[in-house]
């Protein structure tokens, strides 16, 4: 009786059931697109393939080691004209990362600023954000680069302003800034008792007196923590909480200080010489405006995510810690922004890989990053434009995948916990 | 902007480059203009008017190859590449010839596998700077700020050079001639360099020419020429006689006015051979018999060329200098015409 009831699934395979029997259709279809794309793909190899032949070129890296013989003006890592074009890259990477971290920051730092002003009850204040952000978003980034880099040029004075007894600029903050229209001097610090620097693999160095400065203040944070929670503990003993602020601020700025008394800590100004400043850090005004111009951009769409993310978490929050007594400004900060962080990371995301991906257009103002060196003078040099752009490509896509990773990691610790 | 613009032209290098092994000349033919690469906007050399035209001594060039391949000067496009840019337009099939001002070496030649048709401007690297500054020489400019366009030799003559004269600068990279303008008009760089044909282009359209000097100092050989793809010496050949036909037409003295009654009334041989009336010249790299003539009638001969754009008469100035025939103590030579 129940063999003959399940015949029907016994039913012979036929090849037309691949097109009529609604079980196998989608997945023919499927491996048909499959098929098509994967053809698609091997066509656009193996042509271009066949073209660099024809062409007589052939596909090789063997560039990177050769010298790269062009100068790049801002350096992370020792860099001369003799270093290997996969120096310059490196070099260019840096710099994309410097300005991709830096530009973040501010971007976020703004942007949730003017995304929490835009919601203020003051219509002055509200309108004045809703300006900043139409007028930011719907301008193209390139043109604020460029924008940016004009006002700095054109309006700022020139190093030989400040030459001379009839000098017509003069630096600021006790003659320890310099604005001029090649960028900004400040102060650098410097240490007499200095430790050196460690090699790392041969490649780059880094400051030992950093390593040791960053130890110590680690050390000392933690032991304030620890000092922190051991007050927690008597406080939920006792109900009398001790006095530990002084011991933990203590415990974090002494023990630096030392140090830094110890190394020979002073600052080293910017002094006129010859045609530029020299001496103290110098931020070249490339890189200031790519920053400024990316952060604000960026900070526009930050701002929108903000606001959605703050007028998502119900009223009724508002009014419950209103109603407990709090006052507007700790409500925002204590009950509204931590259930609106949930919302805002994921599209902040996007907007910290939109970001790093736009600082690609530094070429506009000679900002070198990456796709100024290994795609721009190394491609232009080599003739390699296939390896490069390759390369290229995948430096972007590690970046970008690098800070979805990181930041897709902090959404989990923060995002709503469901059981 | 830049990086997607080579990712097309990367991609376009592999899409298109199966076209490229075809006959250049036929596919010139077929579409019916030549398409011809100059640089963004440099006086004299390259630069649109007012009326979107463009006009130069690498203008005219092209202009010449299209009359010698048509007949007709006004069968070119114009396709304007930066320093960056301008090698993979040529080896993409974007452009059929490249005439910006571009220096002969070694690597391009080998490596990059493009093939140059000769030197129309021997070149060199200089320096122009602010008078104001009181720099007169090259060798004080320890520590100065120097704008420079990205993509081009004149980036590594400058490494070089300060390398050797144990100096530091300040590189400041540009992409092009008009962004380079900007920055050195405002001081914001100290020195522009790049090729002394240029420097002085750039000079002609300053507020104040007075107020820049060009630096004494030539730092390199830039033998400046128009190049085609390697791989299609047809195509090379063509590009090649085109030029020396302008040197010798001005060697002989043959001119857009008067190629019409030389041609009918000469005398002389190579004359005769140039213009088509003796011999099948044309015929051998697939032109019409009258070929050069009608790249003379173009834009006249190079000494035209040359008065007409850069030359003494006009804003930029330039002499002739090395630029002149060998008869007359330059340095440009045209091989035989037989």
């Amino acid at each position: 009786m129940s063999e003959k009831r399940s015949a029907p699934s016994r039913q012979p395979f036929r090849i037309g059931m691949l097109l009529y029997d609604t079980r196998y259709r989608s997945l023919t279809i499927q491996v048909i697109a499959l098929m098509g794309f994967m053809l698609l793909v091997a066509w656009l190899i193996s042509n271009t393939i066949q073209n660099l032949n024809s062409l007589g070129k052939d596909v090789s890296f063997d560039f990177l080691r050769q010298p790269s013989s062009y100068d790049i003006n801002q350096h992370l890592l020792e860099y001369d004209s003799r270093s290997s074009h996969l120096r310059a890259s490196m070099v260019g990477l840096l710099n994309t990362l410097l300005v991709a971290v830096l530009g973040c920051t501010l971007a976020t730092v703004v942007g949730v600023l003017i995304g929490v002003l835009r919601l203020s009850r003051n219509w002055i204040v509200a309108r004045l954000m809703t300006i900043y952000i139409e007028g930011f978003r719907n301008v193209p980034v390139l043109l604020w680069i460029v924008f940016f880099m004009a006002i700095l040029i054109e309006t700022l004075p020139r190093p030989r302003d400040f030459r001379g007894d009839d000098a017509t600029a003069s630096m600021l903050l006790g003659d320890s800034v310099a604005l001029t229209n090649r960028g900004v001097y400040v102060p650098e610090p410097l240490f007499s008792n200095s430790l050196g620097d460690v090699p790392i693999l041969g490649w780059f160095s880094i400051s030992l007196d950093l390593i040791t400065l960053l130890i110590v203040l680690f050390v000392g944070i933690t032991g304030a923590g620890m000092i922190r929670r051991r007050a927690e503990r008597r406080q939920a003993e006792t109900g009398v909480r001790p006095v530990t602020w002084p011991i933990r601020l203590g415990l974090i700025a002494i023990p630096p200080l030392v140090l830094l008394y110890l190394l020979g800590f002073h600052l080293g100004f910017p002094e006129l010489k010859g045609f530029n400043f020299s001496g103290g850090i110098y931020m070249r005004n490339s890189m200031i405006a790519l920053w400024l111009a990316l952060s604000f951009y960026t900070a526009a769409f930050i701002a929108e995510n903000v606001r959605a993310g703050i007028m998502a978490v119900s009223k009724g929050q508002t009014e419950a810690a209103y109603s407990l007594g709090l006052r507007p400004g700790i409500t925002m900060s204590l009950v509204v922004l931590p259930q609106a962080l949930r919302i805002i990371i994921p599209p902040l995301i996007s907007q910290y890989l939109n970001l790093t991906k736009n600082s690609s257009l530094a070429i506009a103002v000679g900002y070198m990053d990456v796709t100024g060196t290994l795609g721009g003078i190394t491609l232009n040099q080599t003739g390699r434009e296939l390896e490069t752009i390759l390369l290229l490509m995948l430096c972007y896509l590690a970046i970008s995948l690098s800070v979805s990773a990181i930041l897709n990691w902090y959404n989990n610790r923060v995002k709503l916990k469901e059981r | 902007m830049s990086k997607t613009r080579l990712i097309v032209a990367a991609a376009a290098a592999s899409l298109v480059g199966g076209a490229v092994a075809a006959g250049t000349l036929d596919d010139v033919k077929a579409k019916g203009f030549i398409q011809c690469g100059v640089s963004t906007g440099l006086v004299g050399f390259a630069n649109p008017d007012a009326d979107g035209n463009w006009n130069g001594f690498d203008v005219d060039y092209c202009r010449a190859l299209a009359g010698a391949v048509f007949g007709d000067p006004e069968a070119v496009k114009f396709t304007p590449t930066t320093g960056k840019t301008r090698f993979t337009a040529l080896s993409s099939g974007e452009v059929d010839v490249l005439a910006r001002n571009t220096t002969w070496t070694f690597s391009r030649d080998a490596d990059l596998k493009l093939t140059f048709v000769g030197i129309n401007y021997y070149d060199g690297q200089g320096f122009m700077t602010h008078a104001s500054l009181g720099v007169e020489s090259a060798h004080d400019l320890d520590g100065a700020t120097i704008c420079i366009q990205t993509g081009t030799t004149t980036e590594l003559n400058l490494a070089d050079f300060f390398r050797a004269n144990n100096m530091s600068y300040e590189p400041v990279p540009i992409e092009t001639n008009a962004e380079a303008r900007e920055q050195f008009f405002a001081e914001a760089c100290d020195v522009y360099t790049t090729d002394r044909s240029g420097l002085a282009a750039t000079r002609a359209t300053a507020e104040d020419p007075e107020a820049l000097i060009v630096l004494p100092e030539i730092i390199s050989k830039e033998p400046l020429g128009p190049l085609v793809r390697h791989g299609d010496d047809e195509w090379a050949d063509i590009a090649r006689w085109v030029l020396n036909a302008l040197i010798i037409a001005e060697e002989k003295g043959i001119t857009a006015a008067n190629v019409d009654s030389m041609a009918s009334s000469t005398n002389d041989p190579e004359v005769a051979r140039l213009l088509g009336v003796e011999g099948e010249y044309g015929g051998m790299i697939g032109l019409s018999a009258d070929w050069a003539a009608n790249a003379i009638r173009a834009r006249g001969n190079y000494a035209e060329i040359f008065d007409n754009n850069i030359g003494p008469d006009t804003a930029i100035g330039l002499s002739r200098g090395v630029n002149a025939l060998y008869t007359e103590g330059g340095i440009l030579y045209a091989p035989p015409f037989r």
